[in-house]
């Protein structure tokens, strides 16, 4: 699949001469880490404001009639109901209830513009294009998009961008950024106020270096955006969430508004309004390991007892818990905050608890 | 006391039959923050080429691998505290394990300084 040499974004020169080190991603070639360490980055974004390259990710128009309607057949949550300017976060289904992809969707007024994970555009493009009948499927490949997180990204935002401050969470406007249009939408995977920004390739190293000369303002990488969204317990997909799991189990059922719970109409609606009704048999839960080893993805969780009764599905070393933070599905009985359990870190079990999600407070714009 | 290098990235400094076992500055470089470290118990013996402890950093979990036979007789207890000191001072007050040599002649297969740093280029 992917044989083809991996891709860069228009910002790769400016990660390069940022002292960027950079790794494959989802067939991209992206910063994973600058100099000042994955730590100092993720501390960066949740006291001040860290930037990161988020190009890779899938940039879609959708245009057409109807396309709220439209959408609500592949994707459980109220499209009809979302007004001009807000964005919404959804995921696609599939038959059998599981999750294909998450992805962002905000209604842009006189079309859809709609964000999925770089790892799965060669799916969801297609995807949209089969079933969205009379709809055009537009994927843009000539702009960037830039997540501005942290505490201070209002300010190193509305500094080159007014109209970003009176923006609220999950907000999406056009908005005029050193002479060109961008689309600013204020949310993000960090768990942290923000801004993604999508701008026209030839103006971004442009707007993105005039966003880092903000002295709150600092790079950060895929390490970091890591860490940070896992200790916001939010989904990875591929790791948390994927075919296999259904919302009910990834308790994701927050994006799914009453009407469509009550309604369905959506690919494996039979199940997952089972599943709504009388509860999934397992649930992805956050998980606290009492010690200072880090549990990854694939570690056994075992009940005190020694039964295995789930798996750690992300997992690593939360810099603002500071110490290791989990995320992974347990059997719902025993999935209730303060359940002791432990984890079988190479052969050795070690203790372990069941936390509430997220690890951290978010910290949105509401 | 001499100061032995080995292709996964530790060192041995040697006095009699005893030995101090670390990993580089440069092993700790390339793995970023290191935030825990995984030791083996004293009195545990080991062969050479054995897995003898795990370095985790913020980004992944490293193996640390025995440079020859031995026998741990004292493991450094400051890096459960403080894991972070593998970043700073590897090569001196982060040192992993005291070891008894089994087998002197596998000194021989390690390199020196010299060798360590046309190794690592």
């Amino acid at each position: 699949m992917m044989t083809d040499a991996p891709k860069r974004t228009p910002l790769y020169d400016l990660h390069v001469e940022l002292g960027g080190k950079m790794v494959d991603f989802a067939g991209w070639e992206m910063p994973v880490q600058y100099p000042m360490g994955i730590m100092g980055e993720h501390k960066q974004c949740r006291e001040k404001a860290g930037l990161f390259d988020v190009s890779h990710m899938g940039q879609v128009i959708l245009k057409g009639a109807d396309i709220a309607a439209k959408l609500e057949t592949i994707a459980p949550s109220a499209f009809t109901t979302l007004k001009e300017g807000k964005a919404r976060y959804t995921f696609f289904t599939n038959d059998a209830g599981g999750i294909m992809d998450d992805l962002i969707v905000s209604n842009a007024g006189d079309h859809f513009f709609v964000v999925v994970n770089a790892s799965m555009r060669h799916q969801d493009i297609p995807h949209m294009a089969k079933h969205l009948d009379g709809v055009e499927v537009i994927e843009i490949f000539d702009r960037a998009l830039v997540a501005v997180q942290g505490p201070a990204a209002e300010a190193v935002v509305g500094d080159l961008c007014p109209a970003a401050r009176d923006m609220k969470f999950m907000e999406t406007i056009v908005a005029d950024i050193m002479g060109v249009e961008c689309r600013l939408s204020r949310l993000g995977y960090t768990g942290e106020d923000g801004y993604e920004i999508s701008i026209p390739e030839d103006k971004a190293v442009e707007i993105t270096r005039a966003l880092l000369a903000h002295e709150d303002c600092a790079p950060a990488g895929l390490g970091a955006r890591d860490s940070l969204r896992l200790e916001a317990g939010l989904c990875l997909y591929g790791n948390d969430i994927d075919n296999d799991t259904t919302p009910v189990e990834a308790a994701l059922t927050w994006a799914m508004q009453k009407r469509r719970r009550e309604e369905g109409g959506f690919p494996g609606a039979a199940r997952i309004q089972k599943e709504l009704a009388e509860g999934a048999a397992r649930k992805l839960v956050g998980i606290k390991p009492t010690g200072r080893a880090p549990a990854r993805q694939g570690v056994e969780v075992q009940s005190p007892e020694g039964e295995t009764i789930g798996m750690i599905t992300s997992g690593g070393f939360g810099p603002t818990v500071g110490g290791p933070v989990a995320m992974g599905y347990v059997a719902t009985e025993q999935a209730a905050p303060g359940q002791a359990v432990n984890l079988i870190i190479r052969g050795k079990a070690q203790p372990a608890e069941i936390v509430a999600l997220p690890f951290v407070t978010q910290n949105y714009k509401r | 006391m001499t100061t032995y290098y080995s292709e996964e990235h530790e060192w041995i400094t040697v006095e009699g039959e005893t030995a101090t076992l670390g990993i580089t500055q440069h092993a700790a470089d390339q793995l970023g923050e290191i935030v825990f470290c995984e030791q083996k118990e004293v009195g545990d013996t080991f062969d050479k080429a054995e897995e003898i402890g795990v370095i985790e950093s913020v980004k992944a979990a490293s193996e640390i691998y025995a440079p020859l036979d031995g026998e741990v007789i004292e493991a450094n207890p400051a890096l459960e505290e403080n894991p972070g000191a593998l970043n700073e001072n590897p090569e001196g007050e982060a040192w992993i394990y005291k070891i008894k040599l089994t087998d002197a002649a596998q000194l021989e297969d390690l390199m020196d300084l010299d060798g360590y740093k046309a190794f690592i280029g």
